[in-house]
């Protein structure tokens, strides 16, 4: 579908002051205030079937105080313009954060992974985006940042309804931060990565649910797990109520049971185009026990 | 006829490299998109958003200049002298809604500007007022309201076509029978999805005639359409397909729409046309495969013998009729299978809906029956308690025996020799003992995987049904130039499968010359006669065989004139058509189909030699199933056919391995979401095809029973492997898990309803 | 073309198959148009418009991409190839084309200048690619002739060639 090119206006800014200064511009005109144009993977889809919203498309490609993954002893950094084949190719991700390569490696395939930004994924707030499970999982904190300044949270608290997010609209997503274990830490040993998107074909597949997960495996127990959900409720989602479940105990078959149970009272999988919630649901429990039993399984010495 | 060895590469039986592959590789073919045409306007087709309702009135909002854009209606057509009308069996589907429309997606209006982004913008600021009427979505529901005439939307009782093919007595067929199985197997709609979009560019000329061109299977079709809609004479109407990528069938009789519209938008205009569909208004306003219903009721001795079969098949065709007679007919012929029963009834009904028509798509009516038999036969063996293969051998047609609409079988057919060949190439028996009791240790462990093996066994028929290729009466032309070159002119599309490398082939088997001294002669009607539509699998089969005749036609009259001696070489055919032509004149040789003799059939009651010959098949699938995520994955496929002769390997497997894939997305991912007549999910992202992460390994094998009626034997084999792979697959999935699924696609969250159900009431059957 | 604003258009700056073009576009302006429709280079093709079929792929700065998700002021100075780039010459064929041709990986053709440019983005990363790699490598390519089976052997054919 042709796009109606006179009701867009787009520039690209050179540095991030320049692209927060025109952030912060509020116009008085129908094309209203600059929207962010990263990787184009979600909003030049709109704009092909004729849905992107007439206005103004601020270009960031170009600016490099938003590109790179630092890594430091304690943590890594994805500044919002890394895209999903930087993420999929980083060695260091490769070996301490699996759940996140994973779901880049799961994202549309190769020429979409080297367009789509982990800043965009998480900015678009589709609820079925595919990288918000796994750093929900990995406790990541985001920085927004604005030239009212610069402030972090803790990613969890960042989506809070259907597309509705923290960021103000003069704020961009600067940089995303994966805490890591160091590597003395007798706690790496014990620790288990889990991501399992379920989507309607093996490649090129919006999710119709996906689990991240994270624990510690200690005896036939699970400490701290850490279960986030994509595609079952109008946000990527933590299940807190059924971490504790799960963490409470033993996990045999009547643990797995109940966290199951507890899990239908806190995840909200709709009807779609795509898939039903009866089967959003039986999966996601599916995908609970899977965990377990992933998580459980010894690790060859 | 020696053929020296450098032109074995290029024969009948090799696999010479595809006559246009250079040019698709390196970009230069040109598809419709690809070609500018100066001072051109594009169109756009505003559609109905509701499923029947009369027109009260058409607004053309603010935001575009109307004054600059080109607006075509139905008054245009009939103002103009001619008909609104898409003539095809009936005329019943007009080409622009008048007063009312009976889908959505019914194109109402065409709009058309030099800007892409204006016509489109202008698209959305025409608002139609409808005054909605009630429509029907249910196939049965419009049966039995067409029946009682409670409520009517097409014709006299809401049915484009019934018809019963009958064998034996059936009643002493349930009396003789020791065991009765029945079900209801249900196939859904499936786009055809070829990759490059419908588009079609019009321009007409100042001797009133029009030139259109486009993406196509069938010429003639669109000019037939066009001489109507217009009331011009044949010579005034010219159609030309362009590099076409993709049809299998969906661009069999649509195509006759857009053009139509293009021809009308630039004759409004004053100036060339084009339409070119983005991928949703594709995928939501043209033809997809019929959906069907199907009973089955059959009657067994229980030592296996088939001794009643019963069958009711229903398809739902949409508001139109376009080709609905047509696939129900193939449909209905194939509902019984490749078997030998006594006493036969099937009962075939096209019904009428609300949905945008329903059209051609690769296998054509047969995959929807064969899913069905092939599905019931497995259920019956497990009745019976005999393996599926088992009950299949005991009831295979034989030579000189009769299928259901009792055709002799005459062309030689020996399935259990195909069944044998396709069970020991996928090591059938062992593993099936083999997942039995893996997923048994399994299902104890908890483990989540299932694995199974499943079989298909069917045919399909080659040509036209029963007379159609009699009515058709194809012409083939072969000429020379001047410079010898040999120029093969058809209405044969190239659409992918292969058809100029095909009749290349042919021309080099048949002349003994060298390939690159044929042309084939780019399909235009203006160049080229009628040999008919690209359906069917015909193309080799009955236009192939013609092109060898006007061939050897060509070559007849050289000898005759003493320009050519036996055993000559391609240089000597080449200088005697090139002395042909300086001392007598130009060279050219016809040919046009002849009904073989003794191929009888009885259009009225539906009985006798339906094809003049079949393509004999086995399907074996091989899957995986996940019981955390209820996917089914495809590990394993075996496709074994016996298609007469292999004209071309590489190109013959590449029909079944493609076949296979779409029918993979036929079994298991292509859902199309219905709400109110209209597809909710047209677009890529949500109408899953597989990738190529989501196929098989596909194992191709051919065995060789050369057919009379096609070039050296060969047979059809495009739709062949639409038929077998969606039963082959469902039968594994059975094998693997237990869980009995009676339609496709069955998706993941169809096998969950299954499992859960299973889970639920665990003794039942 | 539409009538903008001077102010709204963009001169912009391509390298195109080794070849400097310029032209002037809308900066929304969908880079497979522009390829397409103002340079006139209709190798690449439109498929859906929605970054799924993979028939638009070309690369950008080395690296695969779907063209029609791709605004022209994103490409600014870029280096692009497309098919009408791959082969060695006018006369001659490179050797995965060639691979192509002779292994059947093209039926109707409209897949296959993207896919040809996923192979190549496939090979440079994997010069030996295992059948799981090629599978994940061209899954962003749809294809409804082949089944993909004759395009898988036709990359193993051109790693043959090649080495």
């Amino acid at each position: 579908m042709r796009a109606y090119l006179p009701e867009y206006e787009a520039v690209s800014a050179r540095s991030l002051v320049e692209a927060l200064t025109l952030l912060a511009q509020n116009p008085a005109d129908a094309r209203g205030r600059w929207q962010p144009l990263a990787g184009g993977t979600d909003l030049m889809v709109l704009f092909g079937v004729g849905k992107l919203p007439a206005g103004r498309y601020l270009n960031l490609l170009g600016v490099g105080e938003l590109h790179g993954i630092d890594v430091t002893p304690s943590h890594v950094d994805l500044r919002a313009l890394s895209t999903y084949s930087d993420v999929r190719d980083h060695q260091v991700l490769q070996r301490e954060f699996p759940s996140l390569v994973q779901a880049a490696i799961d994202s549309g395939a190769i020429a979409i992974q080297n367009r789509g930004t982990i800043g965009g994924n998480i900015a678009n707030a589709s609820p079925a985006a595919d990288t918000p499970p796994a750093l929900l999982s990995y406790d990541a904190e985001i920085e927004l940042v604005s030239l009212r300044g610069a402030r972090w949270l803790p990613y969890a608290e960042f989506h809070t309804g259907y597309k509705e997010t923290k960021r103000a609209p003069d704020e961009l997503i600067a940089r995303v931060r994966l805490p890591r274990l160091s590597s003395q830490d007798p706690e790496r040993q014990q620790f288990r990565h889990y991501y399992r998107k379920v989507g309607t074909r093996r490649a090129q597949a919006i999710s119709k649910v996906c689990l991240a997960g994270t624990a510690l495996a200690v005896g036939g127990q699970l400490v701290k797990p850490r279960l986030a959900f994509g595609s079952v409720a109008p946000m990527p989602l933590r299940c807190p109520r059924t971490e504790e479940v799960l963490a409470a105990g033993p996990l045999d078959a009547g643990r797995i049971q109940a966290a199951q149970a507890m899990l239908s009272e806190e995840i909200r999988p709709i009807d779609d185009v795509r898939s039903s919630a009866a089967y959003r649901l039986r999966v996601a429990q599916n995908l609970l026990a899977d965990f377990v039993a992933a998580a459980l399984t010894p690790r060859p010495a | 006829m020696k053929i020296s060895k450098t032109l074995d590469a290029d024969a009948i039986g090799s696999s010479p490299p595809r006559k246009e592959g250079a040019a698709k590789v390196t970009g230069r073919a040109q598809y419709i998109d690809d070609l500018h045409f100066a001072d051109v306007v594009h169109g756009v087709t505003v559609r109905s958003s509701v499923a029947r309702a009369r027109i009260r009135a058409v607004h053309f909002l603010p935001g575009v200049p109307w004054e600059q854009i080109f607006v075509v209606s139905a008054a245009d057509i009939s103002d103009g002298g001619g008909h609104n009308a898409i003539a095809l069996i009936e005329h019943d589907q007009p080409c622009l809604a008048g007063s009312v429309v009976n889908h959505q997606e019914e194109a109402v209006l065409l709009l058309g500007h030099p800007d892409r982004g204006i016509a489109e913008r202008a698209r959305n600021l025409v608002k139609i007022d409808y005054e909605p009427l009630p429509p029907i979505f249910d196939m049965d529901e419009s049966l039995a309201q067409g029946e009682s005439k409670a409520h009517l939307i097409w014709g006299a009782n809401n049915l484009f076509k019934e018809f019963e093919i009958q064998k034996g007595d059936l009643q002493a067929g349930w009396a003789a029978a020791e065991i009765v199985c029945e079900g209801d197997y249900e196939t859904g709609a499936q786009e055809q999805l070829y990759i490059e979009p419908q588009g079609m560019a019009a321009e007409w000329h100042s001797d009133g005639s029009v030139t259109v061109l486009g993406s196509m299977q069938c010429p003639y079709y669109i000019h037939k359409a066009l001489t109507h809609l217009f009331g011009l004479p044949d010579e005034k109407v010219r159609i030309i397909q362009t590099e076409t990528g993709g049809g299998f069938g969906g661009k069999e009789e649509y195509p006759s729409m857009i053009a139509a519209h293009a021809a009308l938008l630039a004759r409004k205009a004053g100036r060339p046309a084009k339409i070119i569909y983005d991928r949703i208004e594709d995928m939501v306003a043209t033809t997809k495969r019929h959906p069907s219903r199907t009973r089955i009721r059959t009657g067994w001795l229980r030592s296996g013998q088939m001794v009643a079969q019963d069958i009711d098949f229903r398809i739902d065709g949409g508001a139109y009729m376009t080709l609905s007679p047509v696939v129900l007919s193939r449909g209905g012929l194939h509902a019984a299978g490749p078997y030998v029963c006594p006493n036969v009834r099937v009962r075939a009904r096209a019904a009428a809906t609300n949905a945008p028509p329903h059209g051609a798509f690769r296998g054509f009516g047969a995959p929807q029956s064969v899913f069905a038999i092939e599905r019931h036969l497995d259920e019956v063996a497990a009745q019976l308690g005999l393996h599926p293969e088992e009950l299949r051998a005991r009831n295979f047609v034989h030579d000189g025996q009769t299928l259901a609409s009792s055709q002799v079988v005459r062309d030689h057919v020996d399935m259990n020799e195909l069944l044998a060949r396709g069970l020991a190439l996928s090591d059938f028996s062992r593993k099936r003992e083999e997942f039995s009791l893996s997923n048994r240790a399994a299902q104890e462990q908890r483990g989540p995987k299932r694995r199974g093996i499943g079989l298909a066994t069917f045919m399909h028929g080659c040509g036209f049904t029963g007379s159609g290729e009699r009515m058709l009466g194809s012409v083939v032309a072969v000429d020379s130039d001047e410079n010898g070159r040999i120029r093969i002119r058809a209405s044969s599309t190239e659409i992918g499968q292969g058809t100029n490398t095909i009749f290349t082939q042919i021309a080099v088997d048949t002349l003994g010359i060298a390939a690159d001294l044929v042309d084939v002669v780019r399909p235009d009607t203006a160049e080229v006669p009628n040999s008919g539509p690209t359906v069917a699998s015909r193309t080799t089969m009955v236009v192939g065989r013609l092109v060898a005749e006007a061939c050897q036609g060509l070559r007849a009259q050289l000898r005759s004139a003493e320009l050519l001696a036996e055993g000559h070489s391609s240089a000597d055919f080449q200088r005697a058509c090139v002395e042909h032509h300086r001392k007598i004149g130009p060279l050219r040789a016809t040919a046009q189909y002849q009904p073989p003799p003794n191929v009888n059939w009885d259009d009225k009651t539906y009985r006798g030699d339906a094809y003049a010959t079949y393509g004999w098949a086995v399907y074996i699938a091989e899957v995986e199933v996940d019981l955390v995520t209820y996917e089914t994955r495809v590990c394993d496929f075996w496709a074994v056919q016996e298609v007469g002769k292999v004209v071309h390997p590489v190109l013959a497997a590449g029909q079944i391995e493609g076949g296979v894939a779409q029918a993979v997305g036929y079994a298991l991912y292509e859902k199309v979401v219905w709400k109110e007549g209209r597809m909710q999910n047209g677009q890529m992202t949500n109408y899953i095809m597989p990738t190529s992460m989501d196929v098989p390994r596909i194992h191709v094998d051919f065995a060789e029973v050369p057919t009379p009626f096609g070039p050296r034997g060969a047979k059809g084999i495009g739709e062949l492997p639409m038929d077998g792979t969606a039963p082959a697959i469902l039968n594994a999935v059975e094998h693997a898990t237990g869980l009995r699924v009676r339609h496709i696609p069955m998706t993941p969250e169809d096998l969950m309803v299954a499992a859960l159900a299973a889970e639920a009431a665990p003794c039942s059957n | 073309m539409q009538q903008l604003r001077p102010a709204e258009q963009l001169e912009l700056k391509l390298h195109v198959n080794g070849v400097s073009r310029t032209c002037t576009v809308h900066p929304m302006a969908r880079l497979l148009d522009v390829l397409r429709e103002d340079l006139r280079l209709t190798g690449t093709k439109e498929g859906c418009g929605e970054g799924e079929c993979g028939a638009c792929a070309v690369m950008v700065d080395g690296k695969l991409v779907c063209s029609c998700l791709i605004p022209a002021l994103q490409v600014q100075s870029a280096q692009i190839k497309t098919v009408e780039g791959l082969a060695p010459s006018p006369e001659s064929l490179d050797a995965v084309q060639r691979a192509f041709i002779e292994c059947g990986g093209a039926q109707c053709g409209i897949c296959t200048p993207g896919m040809l440019l996923a192979a190549h983005a496939l090979l440079e990363r994997h010069p030996h690619p295992t059948e799981l790699q090629i599978r994940e490598g061209l899954a962003g390519n749809l294809c409804r002739c082949t089944g993909y089976t004759k395009i898988f052997s036709a990359i193993v054919r051109a790693c043959e060639e090649r080495s």
